[in-house]
């Protein structure tokens, strides 16, 4: 609350800034804007930019450095009885500490009492003292740059300097990001991997990520062997494909090639509505209607089906990905040069000849990337399988039975209570690291392929 | 002479023409048959979506209504705990179950056991109290008055009536007693059951029992991740879009980054989340299940969909534009402030609304930052913990009792019509407004 009346005043004052610059401005030529070297508004911007940007640096760094500072400052105050602890108890109190100040819990003992009262007084402080250097930082740039203002100040191409600072630093956020994901996943997994060496997770075929509380508990060891999770994923990805290839490359040459514009037009995007249908939609679908179908049809026929089936998760899946596969083969398809085809109606072919003997061999590296996508689609997604597949790590290729598959296991681990020293929580990032570089390895390949087959027919 | 002669001698041998005659007919058998596989593709992947929406209103529609039951209700200070006190505070933490159960004991004077007498009580939702506090706290000379009140019934109950749980006595391991379902008839032979728009389901927020479980705490809960969403992404995939489009030199750190945006599209979304919790939570110790983080990973995770919408827009401002603005005198900036984004601003708008539906959308990246907890309040700032809708969803999902598979359902039906808004208002922006230069 107090931010946010901090924020409106700092947004306020550049406001300010705004139209003294422009007044500034416009008063130093005598009201005529010809003399000036920049516009009266490019004036404005500067001087607001001035007043704005340091100020609302300082707010934040205050809000990134708050936590931190809090945290060191309310331990050292803490008495020596309670800071002579472990840190695991320490960051405990510290957690009282914060609960007590921040949400009225009332207090286990005197100390962490006093102690909250310190924070809460410590918050309040830093605060104001940033409150303060932040509207002096705002007034001082105001002052500062409408002093500043005269008849041949360079105020647009200050201005453009700093927007395009802005636009460069806001093209790295990309770059930032996947730094972000590459760093956070190896530096967790590292961690993992001191706790289970790098073949055992690739190569074990048992996986039961549990961890003793004792060390002597039965069963105490828990094995984090990767493999059945793998196998469960591409068993799945290929029920999916399965549908979806078949599905979607027929509906994408029959929509290409022999439908009117009209029902194209009409058809193309209710296929395309099943890409937008939310994920979590398909799970609820799959695990309240199509796994208890599957399960019923399998017992009418004599078999055993698991309730979690592969074959309901894969089923519902491979529906989900069909527009992925119909809409980059389309893409494709269309892309065949029409002489092709002329060539072949030329020599007598019927149109579905053409289309089997010379567009489709023409298409094929396009329509190969597209699958390539599709499967990466198809390992990384997470809900239906979250949904509709098992949670028991089991190493079959049999369909009918319940895998489970790496993103249900990521979800699983990290989803409750988590403590972020043990093996279990950190064997999900060891997951979501393999799950990320095999699904960029597929998308590498996959553009690798599609921008060859364009480069081709371009 | 010679060519019958010879055709003579070959004997059984057909003519050219027959023979062609009869593969042309195989060729085009061929021909339909394959025209018909792809119909038949087309027809059945449309036919998953028409089962998938069938499945979804037919199981979902009817918890847009809320079975309540009429009951003679006294309001006896004895009984409720406040004798001679009509203070508000009295009023307000008086014992209004126990009024309830009384009028449902007199309604039913022969439920005599206290077990018979546990399954009357069990008829009236366990929250049906709070539309008695108020209307007693609205109106306290109704004190030691009897009213004809509709009580929202027990799930179990509003699940009988509509017909999604059996009503014949004596099945084995129905949630209902065959006592109840005696009372219930009788209840409907007196018309005093009814079924009623559900405004609970709009009004509240998350409950264990499913007649009280709402949505509205999701649906603000979405609403604050999308605002934070669309402040964060928009801003930055806009400034994105116009560095790499108008400004950035062709070098390898231009190539990078457009790698990179590529790369980012295709990126897992669970894998977004476990960014969130490591960086977001774990580094800046932002509160978990917070609409504030999720909207930070979700704006990651639409800004390459709105950079990649917003570049194709720019590109498609006919350079002869930019020139004859620079001709007149304008810098690079104001060639792109002026013109460029007045321009291309249908088109960003466009691939943003499509980027916020994908981000309505999201479950995956969500459940990794906590936002699974059981939340009761609606979130009243984006720092207070909430659900979203799918994730709202996929909790529901999960819960055993048959009522909260129509709630599912609802809910479903309620994401599937903010979605069905966000991508009609596209197509109609992009309609209106869509040039071609």
């Amino acid at each position: 609350m107090q931010l946010l009346i901090l924020t409106i005043v700092l947004l306020a004052l550049t406001g300010i800034g705004f139209s003294t610059g422009r007044r500034r401005a416009l008063a130093v030529v005598e009201g005529n804007p010809r003399l000036l070297h920049s516009l009266p508004n490019h004036h404005g911007y500067l001087v607001a930019l001035w007043c704005g940007i340091p100020a609302l640096l300082v707010v934040v760094g205050w809000l990134a450095f708050e936590p931190s500072l809090l945290h060191a400052l309310v331990i050292s105050a803490l008495p020596p009885e309670l800071t002579e602890m472990s840190d695991e108890r320490l960051s405990l109190v510290y957690n009282e500490v914060r609960n007590v100040a921040l949400n009225g819990q009332t207090a286990g003992s005197d100390a962490v009492a006093e102690a909250a009262r310190h924070y809460l007084s410590l918050r309040q402080t830093l605060f104001g003292a940033t409150a303060v250097v932040a509207l002096v930082l705002a007034v001082a740039g105001l002052a500062w740059a409408r002093a500043r203002i005269n008849r041949d100040l360079r105020a647009r191409n200050r201005v453009e300097q700093i927007v395009t600072i802005f636009l460069v630093m806001a093209s790295t956020v990309a770059i930032f990001t996947t730094i972000g994901i590459v760093l956070s996943l190896l530096f967790e997994s590292l961690r993992f991997f001191h706790f289970v060496p790098v073949t055992e997770f690739l190569f074990g075929t048992a996986w039961s990520p549990q961890m003793a509380i004792r060390a002597d508990q039965v069963g105490s060891s828990g094995a984090f062997g990767a493999v059945p999770l793998f196998a469960g994923t591409m068993l799945i990805a290929g029920i999916a494909l399965l549908v979806a290839v078949p599905l979607g490359l027929l509906s994408a040459i029959y929509m290409s090639e022999y439908a009117l514009p009209r029902f194209r037009s009409v058809v193309k995007p209710m296929l395309e509505i099943l890409a937008g249908i939310p994920t979590v939609v398909y799970g609820f679908f799959a695990a309240l209607t199509v796994a208890p179908f599957i399960r019923d049809l399998g017992t009418s026929l004599g078999l055993t089906v698991a309730s979690e089936s592969a074959l309901a998760a894969g089923l519902v899946m491979g529906i989900m990905i069909i527009p992925f596969v119909s809409s980059l083969s389309d893409d494709v398809i269309s892309a065949v040069p029409q002489s092709l085809r002329e060539g072949a109606y030329g020599l007598g072919a019927t149109k579905s000849e053409t289309i089997k003997q010379v567009v489709i061999p023409a298409a094929l590296p396009g329509i190969v990337g597209g699958v390539l996508l599709a499967a990466s689609r198809a390992i990384g997604e997470t809900m239906i399988v979250v949904m509709a597949a098992g949670l028991a790590a089991n190493l079959t290729a049999n369909p009918l039975e319940a895998v489970t598959t790496v993103t249900t296991q990521i979800v699983t681990l990290l989803v409750g209570d988590q403590e972020f020293d043990s093996p279990k929580t950190l064997a999900a990032f060891a997951l979501g690291l393999a799950l990320f570089t095999i699904t960029l390895a597929l998308n590498a390949v996959a553009l690798h392929i599609v921008n060859k087959y364009r480069e081709k027919y371009d | 002479m010679t060519e019958t002669t010879q055709m003579a001698r070959l004997g059984a041998v057909r003519p050219t023409a027959e023979i062609v005659a009869a593969r042309l007919k195989r060729r085009h058998n061929a021909e339909r048959r394959f025209r018909a596989v792809g119909l038949g593709a087309v027809l059945l992947a449309l036919g998953f979506l028409g089962v998938l929406l069938f499945t979804i209103v037919g199981n979902g529609i009817t918890a847009f209504v809320q079975t309540s039951i009429r009951v003679d209700v006294t309001f006896d200070p004895a009984q409720l705990g406040i004798e001679g006190d009509t203070s508000a505070d009295a009023l307000a933490a008086a014992n209004y179950q126990a009024i309830i159960k009384q009028a449902l004991y007199r309604t039913f004077p022969e439920a005599k056991t206290r077990g018979e007498q546990r399954q009357l009580g069990a008829m009236v939702s366990s929250g049906a109290d709070i539309e008695l506090r108020k209307m007693l706290i609205a109106d306290p000379a109704l004190l030691g008055q009897t009213r004809s009140v509709w009580l929202l019934a027990d799930d179990d109950i509003d699940m009988a009536v509509k017909g999604h749980i059996p009503r014949q006595p004596g099945i084995a391991g129905n949630r209902l007693s065959d006592n109840e379902i005696r009372w219930l008839d009788e209840l409907e032979s007196r018309g005093a059951v009814k079924t009623r728009f559900n405004t609970l389901l709009w009004t509240s927020g998350d409950s264990r029992e499913p007649e009280l479980a709402g949505l509205w705490g999701a649906v603000v809960g979405s609403i604050y991740s999308l605002i934070i969403t669309l402040l964060v992404s928009f801003p930055l995939g806009v400034a994105t879009s116009v560095y790499l489009e108008e400004f950035a030199p062709k070098n390898r750190w231009t190539d990078l980054i457009e790698v990179n945006i590529n790369n980012l599209a295709a990126v897992p979304s669970v894998v977004f989340g476990l960014l969130g919790l490591a960086v977001f939570l774990n580094i800046f110790g932002m509160p978990r299940s917070a609409p504030l983080v999720g909207g930070l990973v979700l704006a990651l995770i639409c800004l390459p969909t709105i950079i990649i919408a917003a570049r194709a827009a720019m590109k498609a401002v006919p350079p002869s534009i930019r020139e004859a603005a620079a001709g007149l005198g304008a810098s690079k900036l104001q060639v792109v402030t002026d013109h460029v984004l007045p321009l291309s601003m249908p088109g960003i708008l466009t691939g943003t609304i499509l980027g916020m539906a994908h981000a309505l959308g999201e479950t995956a990246p969500l459940l990794m930052i906590g936002m699974v907890a059981f939340i009761v309040d609606i979130p009243a700032t984006p720092l207070d913990p909430s659900a979203v809708l799918p994730v709202q969803v996929y909790l529901w999902a999960d819960s055993p009792e048959r009522a909260f598979v129509e709630r599912t359902s609802a809910a479903i039906m309620v994401l599937l019509l903010f979605l069905a808004l966000m991508n009609l208002s596209a197509i109609l922006l992009r309609k209106k407004f869509e040039r071609r230069w």
